[in-house]
């Protein structure tokens, strides 16, 4: 059933208190009355947990307990159940109110590009620690996992805004702005530019489509010829995992369920992936058309798209897409004329979790609840959102959908290599003279993209971020396609002067910090993972330290509930394969460090006794 | 012809739609586990009860059996994944088993027994969980908590009352109570509910009952969890 008020939650959005309005003092009466306002927003709805308590975040800018057991009435859920959900989202759980709320993106790319130095200015110049709310309640300063602006950083969220191109000029500027208390919507415009670094065009980025032509053309087909043709066109998840597009809405078009869904995941969360952004920002049109079109092959009439929350910015823009297409008759009810095709799509908006990107916690999030993977089987085509049938598919793949409607099947599988069909977006980032979005059909090699891109001395590539895979130069002839390299797109670039054990210690960090916590081996070993490279860090690790992370990574592979597990160790087992000697640098001996050191315990005894002689001193075992 | 599949070289018969779990254990076959409970809908978060089948790794309590698998369960291998899980859990937490009253029926204990675990091997996290002691009845001890979540299910599904929630995400994430105090008594819990004798490990704990069984005669005294598998 089509419900007709999809657009209502983000009407009227101005007449709302906004956090830059009020200040860091709004009283209890006040945070009540502001709730409800947006409880009734969102139709008291407790799928809409997630939005709810996100707006009142935007709102209040953090969340009393107060509130949540609020909500919580209002919605019929218990506390625990909705204190639950706020605990678990990175961008939800925040007890403290400030006014400014600066997180900057936790990414290696970033940290290479001074980040890191740059926040601890911020810091200093606003005299306060990371991660800590100011004693006056005006501003915290901390981090956290990449926002999606590699090819234009260090970039920092400001109050959930995206600001680019930090340098320390803008830094001081930023901290004078924020000490005055200048809002956000008085801030130069010009920090908020986000780019679109578009290098390469194909197929994907000049398609010259008219917004409607291609679901013009899905229609003319037919829901059956036009699964026929995304048979044809052997269209393959650009998600990373590359599963095929037919079978998953075959199946979702089979499954018993009166209502289907459709689903599409931009909740693009792998560190140095952007290639959603650029494209929900240039071109909306195709990516909702090719719902639509996914939503006339698989028999749903209501698509959600999932927003990672770090775009936030791009929320606005979307929904006047939407509402465009709705006055032009491309959603809604009886869609361009036909006679029995219903659709319409709502936006959702992630908090800052990596682990929604999974398409079954993407789910449990829309349902309102915290972004744990469920077990497969069964699996979203049969039971998804709200238990029905649903087909979850990536940004890229929906938009690739339209030019098979537009130009057929045999067009497109002709494109690419043979088990990987048309053209990737990959988004590159790193040690390169041209950063940005690169458009190549499938089968392009590393070592073509980097003399694009304009990288040097080039030492590593990591593939598809964190959880791909980390290559070496004597790998640079291989290609990016299913059948040798697969990938989301993310080309993150590291020269000669750069430490692969800090990249991957930067995302042992960045796995620990976003494992869900459902099962033991993730929970418990990400964090081991982490405190291991650490102890290396630190100088204190020894080689058994290494047969450990060796260990910790075949448990996790063989027991974690889901791929962030199973992957999390990658990029540590990956440098420690490749770059070995970057690890071997670091260990405060080759050999075996004993864990109790002989000599140091005996000082206070030579203290004590006033020996130095040789025979005050015990050589360690080795 | 009834439906089997093989579990380490014996024959298991079961019911299609029937987890590898149930099924192992209406045979009388132990697969090693802590989050499963047999009243409940499976939860498969512990991880212990990882089994390989047809060569590949899954999770034995929500695997539906077919008819001619083949299981690995107690190998060397699955029990040596099986006890750096164990090592997972002892460090993540504050397990002093000495001083707690659940030692001899604890099943995380008794499960490092049954799969020989000599030490924790790895640094202990020692996190900072102070025990809840409001309530009149019953004493939380949140330093022992493993995750399992029957708390969490038996309140919700049992008791209705939904007293148990998981909160935070990775390493930090815990067991709160349903009330805005953080408070186990502002919540509707009560000694009766099923969610009060639910636990196994040593969170949740009637008050003035400590230490009643004598050493020698606790549940895992007389056997071990292998063959003492509750009835």
């Amino acid at each position: 059933m089509l419900m007709p008020h999809y657009s209502m939650p983000f009407e009227n959005r101005s007449q709302l208190p906004t956090r830059n309005q009020r200040g860091s003092s709004v009283s209890a009466p006040q945070h009540a009355e502001i709730a409800t306002a947006l409880l009734e927003r969102n139709r008291k709805d407790p799928t809409r947990l997630v939005q709810i308590l996100r707006e009142i975040v935007e709102a209040l800018g953090h969340l009393p307990r107060q509130v949540l057991a609020m909500v919580g009435a209002e919605l019929k859920l218990p506390y625990g159940r909705v204190a639950g959900v706020a605990g678990f989202y990175h961008f939800l759980d925040i007890d403290e109110s400030a006014r400014y709320r600066v997180l900057w993106s936790d990414n290696i790319i970033e940290h290479m590009q001074g980040s890191v130095e740059l926040c601890e200015e911020m810091c200093r110049r606003l005299w306060i620690e990371p991660g800590r709310v100011s004693e006056d309640g005006l501003v915290s300063v901390g981090y956290t996992s990449c926002i999606g602006m590699g090819d234009q950083g260090p970039a920092l969220l400001v109050n959930g805004r995206s600001v680019t191109n930090m340098t320390r000029e803008r830094v001081a500027a930023m901290v004078d702005a924020i000490r005055a208390g200048i809002p956000l919507a008085t801030w130069p415009q010009e920090w908020f530019a986000v780019a679109d670094n578009i290098r390469r065009r194909d197929i994907l980025l000049d398609h010259r489509l008219k917004p409607g032509a291609a679901l013009t053309a899905a229609l003319a087909r037919g829901p059956a010829a036009m699964l026929g043709e995304i048979l044809t066109a052997k269209l393959r998840g650009r998600g990373g995992a590359g599963f095929a597009t037919y079978q998953k809405w075959q199946a979702c078009r089979d499954a018993q369920g009166c209502a289907r869904y459709v689903v599409c995941n931009a909740d693009e969360g792998e560190p140095g992936t952007f290639k959603d952004r650029v494209l929900l920002t240039r071109d909306a049109d195709l990516v909702f058309e090719g719902m639509s079109i996914a939503g006339l092959c698989v028999g749903a009439e209501r698509g959600l798209l999932y927003l990672r929350g770090e775009y936030l910015y791009l929320r606005e823009h979307l929904e006047s897409v939407l509402g465009r297409r709705r006055s032009a008759g491309l959603l809604g009810r009886h869609i361009l004329g036909s006679d029995g095709f219903n659709f319409d799509i709502e936006i959702h908006l992630g908090a800052g979790a990596y682990v929604c990107g999974e398409e079954s916690a993407l789910i449990e999030s829309l349902e309102g609840k915290r972004g744990t993977p469920r077990s497969r089987p069964p699996f979203p085509v049969t039971h998804g959102y709200l238990d029905a049938p649903t087909t979850v598919n990536n940004v890229e793949t929906l938009a690739c959908a339209c030019l098979i409607a537009e130009n057929g099947g045999d067009w497109y599988a002709a494109i690419g290599t043979q088990k990987s069909a048309g053209t990737k977006l990959l988004s590159v980032s790193g040690d390169c003279a041209r950063p940005g979005i690169y458009e190549y059909p499938f089968g392009v090699t590393i070592a073509q993209v980097l003399a694009d891109a304009g990288a040097s001395d080039t030492q590593a590539v990591q593939v598809s971020g964190p959880s791909g895979i980390c290559v070496a130069p004597d790998e640079f002839g291989r290609r990016l396609a299913f059948e040798d390299l697969p990938s989301a797109g993310a080309i993150m670039i590291f020269d000669d002067g750069r430490d692969m054990f800090q990249v991957a210690r930067n995302f042992a960090h960045f796995f620990a910090h976003e494992s869900c916590g459902f099962c033991t081996p993730c929970r418990v070993g990400t964090s081991l993972v982490k405190n291991l490279m650490d102890k290396l860090n630190a100088g204190h690790g020894s080689p058994h330290d290494i047969d450990e992370l060796f260990k910790l990574h075949r448990l996790m592979q063989s027991t974690a509930h889901c791929g962030l597990g199973h992957t999390a160790c990658n990029p540590v087992v990956d440098t420690l394969n490749k770059f070995r000697p970057a690890y071997e640098r670091r260990l405060h001996s080759l050999e075996f460090e004993p864990g109790f050191d002989l000599d140091y315990a005996l000082s206070q005894a030579r203290q004590m006794t006033g020996r130095d002689d040789a025979g005050a001193h015990l050589a360690n075992e080795s | 012809m009834t439906a089997i599949f093989i579990l380490d070289d014996e024959e298991i018969p079961f019911i299609p739609g029937q987890t590898i779990m149930a099924a192992a254990r209406a045979a009388g076959r132990y697969i090693p586990h802590l989050c499963w409970d047999h009243e409940f809908p499976p939860h498969g978060s512990c991880k212990l009860c990882t089994v390989k089948v047809d060569g590949r790794f899954a999770t034995a309590c929500t695997l539906a059996a077919e008819h001619g698998m083949k299981v690995d369960n107690r190998t060397a291998e699955l029990d040596d994944k099986r006890r750096t899980l164990l090592q997972m859990l002892f460090v993540e937490g504050n397990h002093f088993c000495p001083s707690c009253e659940k030692s001899g029926a604890c099943k995380l204990q008794a499960t490092a027994y049954e799969l020989k675990m000599m030490t924790p091997h790895f640094d202990h996290f020692f996190p900072d969980r102070p025990v809840d002691a409001s309530h009149p009845e019953l004493l939380l001890d949140f330093n022992r908590c493993i995750l399992c979540e029957l708390c969490v299910r038996a309140s919700r599904d049992i008791d209705n009352k939904s007293v148990f929630a998981i909160s935070g995400r990775g390493i930090k994430t815990h067991l709160i109570v349903n009330s805005p105090s953080g408070r186990l008594a502002d919540t509707a819990m009560s000694l009766t509910d099923r969610a009060a004798n639910v636990c196994p490990v040593g969170v949740i704990l009637p008050k003035r009952r400590g230490f009643a069984v004598p050493i020698g005669s606790r549940t895992y005294d007389k056997a071990p969890i292998s063959s003492a598998e509750e009835s």
